[in-house]
């Protein structure tokens, strides 16, 4: 699983505390980005045309979630899970390699 | 009985630390003590004054002193400006550093106390430290005059407060001051 | 170590010392500062070890630094008075909020305008809500072993609570007083090493602090802090039963009584003003007068139960309070009379307002009071409930 928190994710579960006796003590991590997926916001998907990508990663530093990781081969890709669809990726890219497509769920 | 001293002094002269150092040397006597300043804000030159408690037990009282046994006058320039003796127990005595003569300085004295003590601290000060200040050479007439504690107690909690040869000359300048103060009972 | 003659700020860092502090952030502060100066001493003669001094831009970023400090597990301590005390408000909630058991010397100092440098509890008792412990001091000593007592109830891990230590501005923090302090080995003895709820030092289990809480879920954690607070008493009145037979001076009361069994009026307080109300009660009982006192010495959590049993037994509280909360009364008045309401005790209270910017209250002020109190009672109705006893008329 290439993401960007591999396993990791795929391990973590919700925190819902139902009854005053499962809060912890002190408000420390009441949510995780690991259960949090805020991919199903997204109405528009980035798709990367590698044949396009220069690896500058302007990509990569502007995107603010962060979604965006870098791959062992050194082209970037986008974490679904967290991408919010927001297209500031397809904006800044300098060759147009990002391309916003249409996306119903 | 609580014995109670209020000190008059100018910024600068050492006044807070005279009650500290007199409070100490009671407390080397096994004495419970209290010492504080008047909580002004203190500058160099404007009148000051500072309180010590001492008694046999533990000393609850936390006002300033209104009817002092004992005032200490640091300054005589203070007899012309401030009522020193305001609140002066019957039977209670008034230090005071000065050149003067018994008679000048009761004549300054808006009460008069059953006892009055003299000693010249400044010429004191000046011959053996070589700076007016007056605050350690008094507490030798305190010692003298009140015998609330020793001179040995006062030259010991002399030293405690100031290291090495400084606190030699201040404990020689209160044993001048002991040996040449001057008691009167009036 | 031997009795020392020494002021209440110098009690409360020798026992800063004697804790073993590991961080220290401060800003300085008339009368607080010699507090923070005596530490920068001790770590400038190294007298002290693994002692990290801060120094801050101001009273809000020392309390940040000591949250910081805390949160990695530090055992962390400040000192601030009035103005300073009022700047680091924000940062107050958050040391509680985040269960940080900082301790801090609070020097009780009037409020400006006018500019005062002098003794009066409302700086404190404004921060009343803010979810810290409050513990008023009578003299220097109590200062000294209130600053040990509180790492050890704030640390404690049913509380985790950040504890304030207050004493009054120069008439403890400037007045040199006998001290008994306890040796180094006593100390560590009764004040072991910090055991933190969580530390940010754990890398090996990252997590956040100072979390996001919906309405879903910030409800729960203002009750853990009133939980905590409630739990607060106990540990209390353990820890301070503890100190009474160790070192001989016992704490376990939350409310110290002086001479109520069967006294018919009562003068109830906080902190320094209280030690002349004692001296006045036992000259006031020489002259005949039934007369005890009741020191109010926990305000935070406030001594609900103690009170009662107290309110039961006599006729008349006279509650003087060195602070003013504008537009109702004397804050202590405001809450002893919030506590008796639905209980069956109902004495005749009545609110002296006193001492407020250093103002003395002397034993004479107490007998007129008494005198007061006594037509009072004798009548059965109040002059009237709120006296500004010193007013200048």
């Amino acid at each position: 699983m290439n993401t960007l928190f591999r396993e990791k994710k795929a391990n973590a579960k919700k925190i819902m505390f139902k009854s005053i006796d499962e809060y912890p003590e002190v408000p420390i991590t009441l949510g995780t980005t690991l259960s949090n997926f805020t991919g199903d916001w997204r109405n528009f998907m980035p798709v990367v045309d590698e044949s396009k990508c220069i690896k500058c990663y302007i990509c990569w530093k502007f995107c603010p979630e962060p979604a965006i990781y870098i791959k062992e081969d050194g082209y970037i890709a986008v974490d679904y899970d967290y991408c919010k669809g927001c297209g500031v990726c397809a904006n800044e890219c300098p060759t147009k390699a990002i391309t916003m497509v249409r996306e119903e769920k | 009985m609580m014995i109670e001293i209020r000190f008059h002094g100018r910024g600068g002269q050492g006044a807070v630390t005279a009650a500290n150092i007199l409070a100490e040397g009671a407390f080397l006597e096994g004495k419970y003590v209290q010492a504080f300043p008047f909580f002004g804000v203190e500058r160099r030159g404007a009148p000051v004054t500072a309180f010590t408690r001492i008694d046999e037990k533990p000393i609850r009282i936390k006002t300033q002193i209104y009817e002092p046994d004992v005032v200490v006058v640091l300054d005589p320039s203070l007899l012309d400006t401030v009522d020193v003796t305001a609140g002066l127990k019957e039977g209670g005595m008034v230090i005071v550093n000065t050149e003067k003569t018994k008679e000048e300085v009761l004549e300054k004295l808006k009460k008069k106390p059953a006892k009055l003590t003299l000693v010249d601290a400044t010429t004191i000060a000046l011959e053996i430290l070589g700076l007016p200040i007056t605050n350690t050479s008094i507490l030798g007439a305190v010692a003298k005059a009140t015998g609330i504690v020793k001179i040995e107690s006062v030259e010991e909690a002399i030293k405690e407060t100031f290291s090495g040869e400084l606190g030699e000359k201040n404990a020689k300048a209160a044993r001048e001051a002991f040996e040449k103060t001057v008691v009167y009972e009036l | 170590m031997p009795k020392k003659v020494i002021s209440g700020n110098y009690a409360a860092a020798y026992a800063a010392k004697h804790a073993r502090v590991e961080v220290v952030a401060a800003y300085p502060i008339t009368p607080q500062t010699s507090i923070i100066e005596k530490i920068a001493e001790f770590i400038a003669n190294g007298e002290v070890e693994n002692l990290e001094y801060v120094p801050v831009e101001s009273e809000h970023s020392a309390m940040a630094a000591c949250i910081g400090a805390s949160a990695t597990g530090a055992r962390t301590f400040t000192a601030t008075s009035a103005q300073g005390l009022a700047l680091m408000h924000e940062m107050l909630h958050w040391a509680a909020g985040a269960r940080l058991p900082v301790v801090m010397v609070n020097v009780n100092r009037a409020m400006a305008p006018p500019w005062s440098v002098w003794d009066d509890q409302t700086d404190s008792l404004a921060q009343r809500d803010t979810g810290w412990l409050q513990f008023y001091a009578e003299n220097n000593q109590e200062v000294y072993d209130g600053v040990l007592m509180a790492f050890k109830i704030g640390e404690h891990e049913k509380v985790n609570l950040p504890v304030m230590i207050i004493e009054s501005a120069f008439i403890l923090s400037h007045t040199y007083d006998v001290v008994d302090m306890l040796e180094q080995e006593e100390v560590d003895e009764f004040l072991p090493p910090r055991k933190p709820l969580y530390s940010l030092t754990d890398f090996d289990n990252p997590f956040s602090i100072g979390a996001l809480g919906t309405p879903a879920d910030y409800y729960e954690f203002r009750y853990k802090i009133a939980k905590a607070m409630e739990e607060a008493k106990k540990i209390i009145k353990e820890v301070g039963k503890e100190f009474g037979e160790k070192f001989g001076r016992d704490y376990s009361q939350m409310i110290e009584l002086y001479k109520t069994d069967d006294a018919d009026i009562v003068f109830m307080g906080m902190g320094s003003l209280m030690g002349t109300v004692k001296e006045a009660v036992e000259i006031l009982r020489s002259e005949g007068y039934k007369v005890g006192a009741a020191k109010v010495r926990w305000f935070r959590p406030f001594p609900r139960e103690e009170l009662y049993e107290l309110a039961k037994s006599v006729q008349g509280i006279a509650v003087l309070d060195r602070n003013f909360s504008f537009g109702q009364e004397g804050i202590l008045f405001n809450e002893a009379k919030g506590v008796l309401y639905n209980t069956g005790a109902k004495p005749i209270m009545k609110n002296y307002i006193v001492g407020l910017g250093g103002r003395d209250l002397t034993v004479n002020d107490v007998r007129k009071i008494a005198n007061n109190m006594k037509k009072i009672i004798e009548k059965g109705e109040l002059d009237k409930e709120i006296d500004w006893y010193h007013l200048k008329r």
